[in-house]
């Protein structure tokens, strides 16, 4: 009878050590972000944040150069987005781009050597004019998403040629012929994080331009009708935000009331503008280049590669811990100009990104 | 001395073969076999069959065999018939019903009509098992307590997969087949319809399923610290009590000053079970139909605290703000 016992007592300490082994080793850290009682608070483990503080590193910018002197559109041929550069700028962001895209191919990943500069003979010149357009855009029309630390080539690149999470419109998985694949109810699949839901949940809202909202703003019914797989969808949209971020549901909501604003916090509504950013950007900067590019950097479908939380966030609840690369990269905080840059007109955005900065970090918990 | 007690026992009586009492012309419904089984014998009754049948449990049998088998061929089919993927997807893999698109009409098959023949024998299995109860207390003389208290359960059942997707117009609305896919159903459901939580039905029905969870625990515990003075007999000490239910009822009037009779207890127990499901039912139902978002249902009842705003600035929706 003993013998069974220790038999029993080994066994059940065996299981609960397996069991126990996916947990993150106490003590975790807590911080409360929300009213007492409510569970809005964020729990970190020291270990994951070291971690993800060690894959948040930013590479040392290149020494500031000055921004007098001869434009780059003046003396080189066939710059269209960064023409109101200095030369000097020009070329300090070009090698700053060569480190973060194309470490290990260097220029020649764009140029063809023994061909002018100019030419547009290979896709990625001509995708990385569109995303560096898109970059200027973001920090410039975005700061809502943005502002603060803005997004640099490295954000999402880290010195990948294509940064390392990106989508695609989703396909079913091998299934019989003859019957129609739900697209969900799939098992080790990222994009859903996991569960059983939805295993393409950005088409509908990171391409296509549908609210992600599913609950009735009122108590009794007046005619919402979004449906469980509406829900299901959103949820599993969700499941994406906060594995990107590294987060749970509380960074942003109370779960008492996940519709209500008046008890969401402020993390929520930069949220909602990440996602009709995200949209403008695999709409109208993403999609297009999808005419150049080989079929190697498409989907399934013949789709272009996109942007979703996890392109920029990379599990990190601001890009690169917030780290502020704009600062060091001021030439990609606008579009360029389309008539010649008044000198006047600059200094009045600087001055107000700089506002924003001040107004977007003051909230901030972490 | 060797003492005998279920699951823990030290001795197992060997008995033999018992068909059970004559019940006329129905007999030719039970099986023959009777098996005896040692490791049984630790559960409960060593004795395996015979088993009554009869045309309701061999129709009932098969056609949720049937339903059982056409899920998991759609099951099957969503992983291209490999089993190896079947086992290990099987978790996720799920027959669901019908888009929202379709409404109440009838789907093609392979997009939700599979979902819909399969609830349709499913649920008619179920009534015929349900039905089934009713003769075999019949047959034994028994009243009707165990079928009305399983009718209560296939109430909720009913109300989930077919009378509210009914109500709301959407086949969409029901629940799906399969393990963590009818998990996230439950939790898209409160999500969809402002937080089950606020629901005064849900609340009753999770106080009743505690309750019973508690008053299970209470009564087991009673009768088996009470088993040496004679609880065992608890139907007999209903009316000739002994000093087992004395004994017991003096534990709890000395413990918490209330204490129920050895036949009371038996009926507080059958209502919490019952109740758990029927609240559940009732909360359901009202869901979606009448109350579109218990939150919201519950600020304007005063059954939820308001909390003060996290930040300075008010939240605001910014679609209502018409920002960017």
């Amino acid at each position: 009878m003993k013998i069974i016992n220790m038999k029993w007592f080994a066994s059940a300490a065996v299981l609960g050590a397996a069991l126990l082994s996916g947990c993150d080793i106490p003590p975790q850290e807590t911080v409360q972000r929300g009213y007492r009682g409510t569970g809005m608070e964020a729990v970190y483990s020291p270990e994951v944040l070291a971690d993800l503080v060690a894959a948040n590193q930013v590479p040392e910018a290149i020494p500031a150069v000055s921004s007098d002197g001869p434009k780059a559109g003046d003396i080189y041929q066939n710059v269209q987005v960064l023409g109101h550069l200095s030369v000097g700028e020009f070329t300090r962001l070009m090698a700053a781009i060569t480190e973060w895209v194309s470490p290990e191919q260097g220029c020649n990943y764009c140029h063809v050597a023994g061909e002018g500069f100019e030419t547009d003979t290979l896709y990625t010149k001509k995708v990385s004019r569109v995303m560096i357009a898109m970059t200027q855009n973001a920090n410039e029309n975005w700061g809502a998403h943005v502002g603060g630390a803005g997004v640099t080539c490295y954000t999402c690149h880290r010195g990948n040629n294509v940064p390392e999470y990106v989508w695609n419109i989703g396909v079913p998985p091998r299934h019989a012929s003859g019957m129609v694949h739900q697209m969900q109810n799939v098992a080790h699949q990222e994009s859903s994080v996991y569960t059983s839901l939805a295993i393409d949940p950005f088409t509908p809202y990171l391409l296509e331009d549908n609210a992600a909202r599913a609950q009735g703003n009122t108590a009794l019914p007046t005619g919402h009708e979004e449906s469980i797989q509406t829900t299901e969808h959103i949820y599993s949209l969700m499941m994406h935000y906060s594995d990107a971020l590294g987060v749970n549901c509380t960074h942003c909501h109370n779960s008492r009331a996940f519709a209500a604003w008046d008890q969401s916090n402020s993390e929520r509504v930069k949220a909602w503008h990440g996602q009709q950013m995200v949209k403008e950007m695999n709409n109208a900067y993403i999609n297009p280049t999808n005419q150049w590019l080989p079929a190697y950097r498409q989907g399934a479908l013949g789709d272009a590669q996109k942007v979703n939380c996890a392109t920029c966030h990379q599990g990190a609840y601001q890009p690169l811990l917030g780290a502020n690369m704009l600062a060091d990269y001021p030439n990609l905080s606008r579009l360029a100009p389309a008539e010649e840059p008044a000198a006047a007109m600059e200094e009045t955005t600087e001055m107000e990104s700089a506002s924003l900065d001040n107004g977007s970090t003051s909230g901030e918990a972490h | 001395m060797r003492e005998y007690q279920n699951i823990f026992t030290q001795v197992q009586v060997s008995a033999p073969d018992y068909p059970g009492v004559p019940i006329g012309d129905a007999e030719r419904n039970r099986t023959k076999g009777i098996v005896h089984n040692h490791l049984l014998g630790k559960l409960g009754d060593a004795q395996l069959g015979p088993i009554y049948l009869g045309t309701l449990g061999v129709f009932s049998l098969v056609t949720g065999l049937l339903a059982f088998l056409i899920i998991g061929m759609n099951m099957l089919a969503s992983v291209n018939w490999d089993p190896v993927q079947f086992v290990r997807q099987l978790f996720w893999l799920s027959l669901d019903p019908p888009g929202p698109e379709y409404g109440l009409s009838i789907p093609p098959l392979n997009d939700g009509g599979w979902w819909l023949i399969v609830g349709a024998l499913l649920t008619t299995s179920i009534m015929l098992w349900w039905a089934r109860t009713f003769q075999i207390s019949r047959n034994l003389g028994m009243s009707n307590y165990l079928a009305w208290a399983f009718g209560a359960a296939i109430s909720l059942y009913l109300v989930l997969g077919f009378i509210r997707p009914i109500l709301m117009g959407s086949w969409n609305e029901a629940v799906p087949f399969g393990i963590f896919p009818h998990l996230d159903w439950t939790a898209a459901f409160s999500l969809r319809y402002g937080n089950l939580f606020y629901n005064p039905f849900h609340m009753l029905s999770i106080a009743f399923l505690y309750g019973s969870a508690v008053l299970f625990a209470m009564h087991g515990a009673t009768i088996l610290a009470t088993s040496r003075y004679g609880a065992d007999r608890e139907i007999d000490q209903i009316t000739d009590r002994g000093t087992a239910a004395e004994r017991g009822a003096l534990f709890w009037r000395w413990c918490m000053g209330f204490n129920a009779s050895m036949e009371s207890i038996h009926r507080w127990a059958w209502w919490f079970a019952v109740l758990t499901v029927i609240t559940g039912a009732i909360g359901i139902l009202l869901t979606g139909t009448v109350v579109e978002n218990w939150y919201l249902w519950g600020m304007k009842h005063g059954i939820v605290p308001p909390y003060p705003p996290l930040e300075a600035t008010p939240v605001l929706d910014p679609m209502m703000e018409g920002a960017q």
